[in-house]
C-alpha cells in the first residue's frame, strides 16, 4: 500500500476530500460575513442561523411541496435572502447610528430567536436530507472512492465563491459596494442609493449563508442546532483571513477546512481544536489576519 | 430670475455645537463663488450643509426652485449638486477608471469618457492603477474629473488647491476656467488668494459661522486691507 508519512495513501486523500468539502462551507459562509461585515460594519450572528433556514427551506419544500434539490437551490438562497432583506430594512438598519457592538447583539438574538423556534418546531434531532439521485453513488479515483455529491460540494462551492468575488470586483455594482465600504457618505452623496446597497447586501449575504445551507443538507443532517455548531468555526476563519476581505475569507476558508482534515490523520486528538490554535498564532503575529489590512 | 442655489438664515449643528448661524447667499447659474475665511468658521461645514451630509440643518437651501431640506443625501446629486471634498475621497479599492465613473450620471450634458481623458491625459495613462497610487495633484483632478461626467448644474469644491504644487495650482485654474466657459456654475472654499481672484466672480467673507461680507472681484484690491485683518494673512 503506498504510504505518505507513514499514513496510507487512501485515509490520507480521504481525510483530504472531508477537509475540502468542510472547506467548502467554511468559505462560503466566511464570505458572506466578510461582505456584511466590510458594508455594514455588522458582526452578523445570524449568518449559522440563516444557514440552518437554507437547509430548512430546502427539507420543507421537499416535503409540503414537492420541489426537488435543484429548484430549492435556487429558492431557498432567494427565499432566505429576501428573508434577509427584510430583516435589514426593518430592524437592522436602525442600529447602524449606534455603537456596532448593538448590531451584534441584535442579530445574537435574531439567531437565537430563529434557532428556538426550530427546535420547538422540529426538534433538536437532524432529519435526513437524501441526495439528489443524478449526484447519488460514487465513482472510484483508483486511489480513493469519491461519492459524487461531495465532489458536487467542492465544485459548486468553488465556482459561487469565485462569482462573487467576481460580482465585488468586477462589475458596477461591485464598485459601488468597494466604494461604499470605504466612504459610504460620500458614495451616497455622489448619487448612489446606499441604504438600499445595505439592504441589497445583507440579503445577499443571507442568501449565500442559505445556499451553502442547501448544499449542506445532504451532507449533514438538517437540525436547527447545524448553524450554530459550524459558526463558530466560520467566525475563526473571518478572524483568520482578516475582517473585510473577500479573497481571504474564501482562501482562509479552505485552507482551514484542509488544516482540520490533515490533522485528523496526524493527530486526531487536535482535530477539533486546530483552527482556534491557527487562530491563536495568527491573531499574535498578525492582528490584522493573514489578508488584512492594518487597521 | 432666481439664483441657481439660494441659501436664507441656514443654521447647521455637529451634534451639540451649533456651527452655522444663519448663512444667507446666492449663487447665479454659470457664477463663480468663492468663499473665503479663516480656518474654523463654518466654510467646510457650510458646503457640507447645502450637499446634505450635514442633516441637522435648518433654514432653507434652494437649488433650481427646488426646497432642497427635506431631500435625501442620495437625491441631491441627482438634482443637479456635484461635490468634490476637500480629502478628496478617492477610493483606493477601486482603479482610476473605476472611480471617474463611479458617480452616476445625474442629467445630459456632462462630458463624455474621451473628453475627459483629453483634458487630462495623466488619468488615461493611470486608468488601471489603483485610484490612490495617483499623486495629491492626479487626485484632485481625478476627483474634479468624476464629477464633470455627471452633468450636475452646480459644482461645489472644498479647497481644491491645497497642499498641491503651484504647477498643478495652475493647471486646476484652467480646468475651472474652462468650465466656466462651458457654463458651468461653481462654488467653492479656498484659502489660496491668487488662485481665487483668477477665478472667481464674486466672494463671501465669513466668520463665527455667518456670511459677514459679499463683494466682485473687481472689488478685491480696496478690501485688502479689511481682508487681512480678518483672515489674519
Amino acid at each position: 500500500m503506498t504510504m505518505i508519512f507513514g499514513i496510507p495513501l487512501q485515509a490520507f486523500l480521504g481525510q483530504l476530500l472531508i477537509g475540502l468539502i468542510n472547506g467548502s462551507f467554511y468559505a462560503l459562509l466566511s464570505l458572506g460575513l466578510a461582505v456584511i461585515f466590510g458594508l455594514l460594519r455588522v458582526i452578523n450572528f445570524a449568518h449559522g442561523a440563516q444557514y440552518m433556514l437554507g437547509a430548512f427551506a430546502a427539507m420543507l419544500m421537499l416535503q409540503y411541496f414537492g420541489i426537488n434539490y435543484w429548484f430549492a437551490l435556487v429558492l431557498g438562497p432567494l427565499i432566505v435572502g429576501l428573508f434577509g432583506a427584510l430583516i435589514e430594512r426593518t430592524m437592522l438598519s436602525r442600529l447602524y447610528k449606534l455603537d456596532p457592538l448593538y448590531g451584534l447583539l441584535f442579530t445574537f438574538g435574531l439567531a437565537l430567536t430563529i434557532e428556538g423556534t426550530f427546535r420547538y418546531l422540529y426538534g433538536a434531532a437532524g432529519q435526513p436530507y437524501s441526495v439528489p439521485p443524478q449526484l447519488a453513488g460514487g465513482t472510484n479515483l483508483g486511489f480513493m472512492f469519491l461519492p459524487i455529491y461531495r465532489g458536487w460540494v467542492v465544485v459548486v462551492s468553488l465556482v459561487a465563491c469565485i462569482g462573487t468575488w467576481l460580482l465585488i470586483e468586477k462589475t458596477k455594482l461591485g464598485s459601488y459596494l468597494r466604494a461604499a465600504t470605504e466612504n459610504p457618505v460620500l458614495v451616497q452623496a455622489f448619487g448612489v442609493n446606499v441604504p438600499m446597497l445595505l439592504t441589497l447586501t445583507y440579503g445577499i449575504g443571507a442568501g449565500l449563508a442559505a445556499f451553502a445551507g442547501v448544499l449542506a443538507a445532504p451532507v449533514y443532517q438538517v437540525s436547527p442546532l447545524m448553524g450554530s455548531n459550524i459558526i463558530i468555526v466560520v467566525f475563526a476563519v473571518v478572524v483568520v483571513g482578516g475582517m473585510g476581505s473577500i479573497m481571504g475569507a474564501i482562501l482562509t476558508g479552505y485552507m482551514l477546512g484542509i488544516a482540520e482534515g490533515l490533522t485528523k490523520v496526524f493527530y486526531p486528538e487536535a482535530s477539533n481544536i486546530v483552527i482556534f490554535v491557527i487562530m491563536a498564532i495568527v491573531l499574535l503575529i498578525r492582528p490584522a489576519g493573514l489578508f488584512g489590512r492594518d487597521a | 430670475m432666481a439664483p441657481l442655489l439660494q441659501v436664507s438664515n441656514l443654521n447647521a449643528w455637529y451634534g451639540e455645537s451649533h456651527v452655522l448661524h444663519g448663512v444667507d447667499m446666492t449663487v447665479g447659474e454659470g457664477e463663480t463663488i468663492t468663499i473665503l475665511g479663516r480656518n474654523g468658521v463654518g466654510k467646510t461645514t457650510t458646503l457640507r450643509t447645502i450637499v446634505g451630509i450635514i442633516r441637522e440643518r435648518k433654514g432653507e437651501i434652494r437649488f433650481g426652485g427646488r426646497d432642497m431640506l427635506g431631500v435625501p443625501l442620495h437625491k441631491t446629486a441627482h438634482a443637479g449638486i456635484g461635490f468634490v471634498p476637500e480629502e478628496r475621497g478617492i477610493f483606493s479599492t477601486l482603479t482610476v477608471e473605476e472611480n471617474l465613473t463611479l458617480p452616476p450620471v445625474v442629467a445630459e450634458g456632462g462630458m463624455s469618457l474621451a473628453e475627459i481623458y483629453e483634458l487630462f491625459p495623466n488619468l488615461k495613462e493611470r486608468r488601471s492603477s489603483p485610484g490612490t497610487k495617483l499623486s495629491g495633484g492626479e487626485q484632485q483632478m481625478l476627483a474634479i474629473a468624476r464629477i464633470l461626467r455627471t452633468g450636475v448644474r452646480l459644482l461645489i469644491l472644498d479647497e481644491p488647491t491645497e497642499g498641491l504644487a503651484p504647477v498643478i495650482v495652475q493647471r486646476i485654474g484652467e480646468v475651472l476656467k474652462k468650465l466656466k466657459e462651458r457654463g458651468m456654475t461653481v462654488l467653492l472654499v479656498e484659502q489660496n488668494f491668487r488662485f481665487a481672484s483668477r477665478i472667481a466672480d464674486r466672494f463671501y467673507l465669513m466668520d463665527h459661522g455667518r456670511m459677514v461680507a459679499d463683494f466682485p472681484v473687481r472689488e478685491l484690491p480696496d478690501r485688502m486691507t479689511m481682508l487681512h485683518k480678518v483672515l489674519g494673512v
